[in-house]
């Protein structure tokens, strides 16, 4: 009796011991942190404009900052394996230009074949830095320099710096990212769906742990038999792919497609993933957090004019949040695990 | 990144046979071919004084590029150098509307830019962070302060003889930024490739650990080469705001895409530790001829920027074709 009641309650200690370091991990992560910080920074914005935290005013900063959570999962996912890439806005723009020229062309071409249009288009030109750096071994901070520019040149070329304008596009191109469901327009759902698929593609699947092993340490995951090349060409095609599918949203919702489309994003993309806790060195970062790096942004953006801050802050206010959030990251990352031998840099 | 293999020959290569083979050579090869080009493609070309406003497309740039090409060299990058362009000149803009006169500017226009080289500096070298995300940080953060004080606005009012340092000539056709780059690009290929100081710059990009252990003051070499881009880019930011007669916030917009084009095209390994100065300024002709002669044909900026990017990648991707061609 006495002995089983002992047992009983070790397990109960265990139980909670491990509760505790479950809770402990949850609230001291990266994730929970940016969340506690956006929350706050929401809090801030309600009290001088409580309208700010209605429902709709809400789904609407969301709404606004889907094309940056797009792109940052599909950035994160790219600098897991140690690359960048610098070239998403330019393909944005041209997937966006090609499909608002498709439409005024070709306007019985439902909305569904543009979507799959824009989404191979994209995966296309993501798939050719990818294959720059995967089989010509050429560093991905060059190749996305250069297809970045090559990119936006060509969509000067094929409109020949003319706009399409909303009244050339059709009613069903424009409508699909407004088009509602249970109160959130597409737009929103588009990124919701993404951040699901991606999530479980990060932590169930053997191609999203091989992206986390290729930027852990590259020369462990050739000997596990990770093809390290191909896990980047993937990641490339796959921050392709969303970078098209953005690009259809993009011009279709604000109804207009020319060539400075979405100019110097790709910089508020790779701050989304860094305020996100991604880590540049690759290996670590999460979907999470790319989605509360990009909503960070997002809730800065659309709070500025709110509380009667010029947007001409904005700017600086990112880099300020750039520079301390990966000054608190690094700071974090520090110290995990035991030390055996310390590195000679840190050691003068 | 991947591994490296670094292949002993058995035999050294003629010092000739080096030359020939370099990439300042295939580089120079370029340049000459599009010196040609452009002199049948365009009547224009070969006049002295289009000639010499040709070189106002690239000197800017190539006295950043310079400063840039030891950071890369190293192993560090600075994505902020347009950035501090902007910040440099509203700083100088701010100083005209003070009333103070061109000596007052030029030492504003430089402290400020090595206040910022400072600033990536210390974040980098004492904190331990990624250059590349600290400068992607300073780069909004020092063009957001420029947007903070101009707004919409700008300055101008210069004094008329600081239109000198971006509209002067020295002789002839010969402008004083043209001068100024050459004495700038003697300077850095002496630093660089004559002293220790250039020796410690490649020793920490091949092997910063291995560098530090030869009594290497690693981060003091990568802190001082930060605040020599932040100087140049000081000198740069004269110049154009000399150039321009007025300061936007966003003047100098995409420059530090264009300079780091331009370090890479001329041969620095982006992933450092090998490089030249030669080969920075032919790279700086290089990209200065294409926007020029293409400026001749009426061709847009815009398309400019394509053959600019194929440049890049092309130069680059060539030589690794070229090999896998050969060893198969």
């Amino acid at each position: 009796m006495n002995s089983s009641l002992k047992h009983w309650f070790n397990m109960q200690q265990e139980l909670t011991r491990k509760a505790k370091y479950m809770l402990k991990r949850l609230v001291t992560s990266r994730e929970a942190l940016l969340m506690l910080i956006i929350l706050v920074l929401i809090g801030l914005v309600a009290i001088r404009f409580p309208r700010f935290i209605t429902l709709s005013n809400l789904a609407g900063v969301f709404n606004d900052t889907s094309p940056l959570i797009l792109l940052a999962i599909g950035q994160m996912i790219v600098i897991l394996t140690k690359c960048i890439d610098l070239s998403v806005a330019a393909n944005l723009a041209l997937t966006g230009m090609v499909v608002a020229m498709i439409n005024v062309a070709a306007p019985g071409v439902p909305v569904v074949v543009i979507i799959i249009v824009a989404v191979g288009l994209g995966a296309v030109m993501g798939a050719f830095n990818g294959l720059l750096v995967w089989k010509l071994d050429i560093p991905p901070i060059v190749v996305t320099l250069g297809t970045m520019t090559i990119f936006r040149g060509i969509v000067f070329l094929i409109s020949n710096g003319k706009w399409v304008n909303s009244h050339e596009m059709t009613q069903a191109f424009k409508a699909f990212p407004r088009y509602e469901l249970l109160g959130l327009p597409m737009m929103s759902w588009t990124a919701i769906i993404a951040v699901i698929i991606f999530f479980i593609v990060m932590t169930r699947t053997t191609l999203g742990r091989s992206f986390y092993a290729v930027g852990g340490n590259p020369h462990a995951a050739t000997y596990a038999g990770i093809n390290v090349g191909r896990s980047q060409f993937w990641a490339f095609t796959i921050s392709g792919a969303l970078a098209g599918l953005t690009g259809y949203l993009w011009v279709s919702r604000y109804a207009v497609a020319y060539v400075n489309v979405a100019g110097g994003f790709e910089l508020d993309v790779v701050a989304a993933c860094v305020i996100g806790g991604i880590s540049i060195a690759g290996g670590i970062g999460s979907v999470g957090g790319a989605l509360l790096g990009a909503l960070f942004l997002g809730v800065i953006k659309n709070a500025l004019p709110v509380i009667n801050v010029s947007p001409f802050w904005q700017l600086a206010i990112s880099g300020s949040a750039i520079i301390i959030a990966v000054a608190l990251n690094a700071r974090s990352n520090r110290n995990h695990g035991r030390i055996i031998l310390k590195s000679a840099e840190n050691t003068q | 990144m991947k591994t490296s293999e670094r292949i002993i020959p058995d035999r050294l290569q003629s010092p000739i046979q080096r030359y020939l083979k370099s990439w300042e050579t295939l580089l120079l090869a370029v340049a000459v071919a599009i010196f040609m080009a452009n002199s049948f493609a365009s009547p224009y070309f070969l006049n002295a004084w289009n000639l010499s406003d040709a070189t106002f497309n690239f000197t800017e740039k190539a006295m950043i590029a310079f400063a840039m090409a030891l950071l890369i060299i190293s192993g560090e990058i600075d994505l902020s150098v347009a950035s501090m362009i902007a910040l440099a000149s509203t700083a100088m803009g701010a100083a005209v509307q003070a009333g103070f006169g061109t000596p007052v500017l030029i030492l504003v226009g430089l402290g400020t830019g090595v206040i910022c080289g400072a600033f990536n500096g210390i974040l980098v070298t004492r904190m331990g962070l990624p250059s590349i995300v600290v400068t992607i940080g300073t780069m909004s953060l020092f063009r957001g302060i420029s947007y903070i004080v101009l707004g919409d606005q700008a300055y101008r009012g210069y004094p008329s003889d600081f239109t000198f340092f971006g509209q002067g000539y020295i002789w002839w056709v010969i402008s004083f930024e043209f001068v100024l780059f050459l004495i700038i690009a003697i300077i850095y290929g002496v630093i660089l490739h004559k002293t220790n100081f250039g020796r410690a710059i490649f020793a920490i990009g091949n092997n910063p650990t291995g560098a530090l252990f030869s009594g290497i003051r690693v981060q003091r070499v990568k802190f001082i080469l930060f605040l020599l881009t932040g100087f140049m880019s000081g000198i740069a930011a004269i110049c154009l705001t000399s150039r321009l007669g007025s300061t936007r916030p966003s003047i100098a917009f995409g420059w530090e895409l264009e300079i780091i084009t331009m370090v890479v095209l001329g041969g620095v390994n982006i992933l450092g530790g090998s490089g030249s100065i030669p080969g920075v300024v032919i790279a700086a002709f290089v990209m200065g001829l294409v926007t020029f002669g293409l400026g001749l044909l009426n061709v847009p900026g815009i398309v400019m920027s394509i053959v600019i990017g194929t440049l890049l990648i092309g130069v680059i991707a060539m030589p690794r074709i070229w090999k896998m061609v050969r060893s198969n």
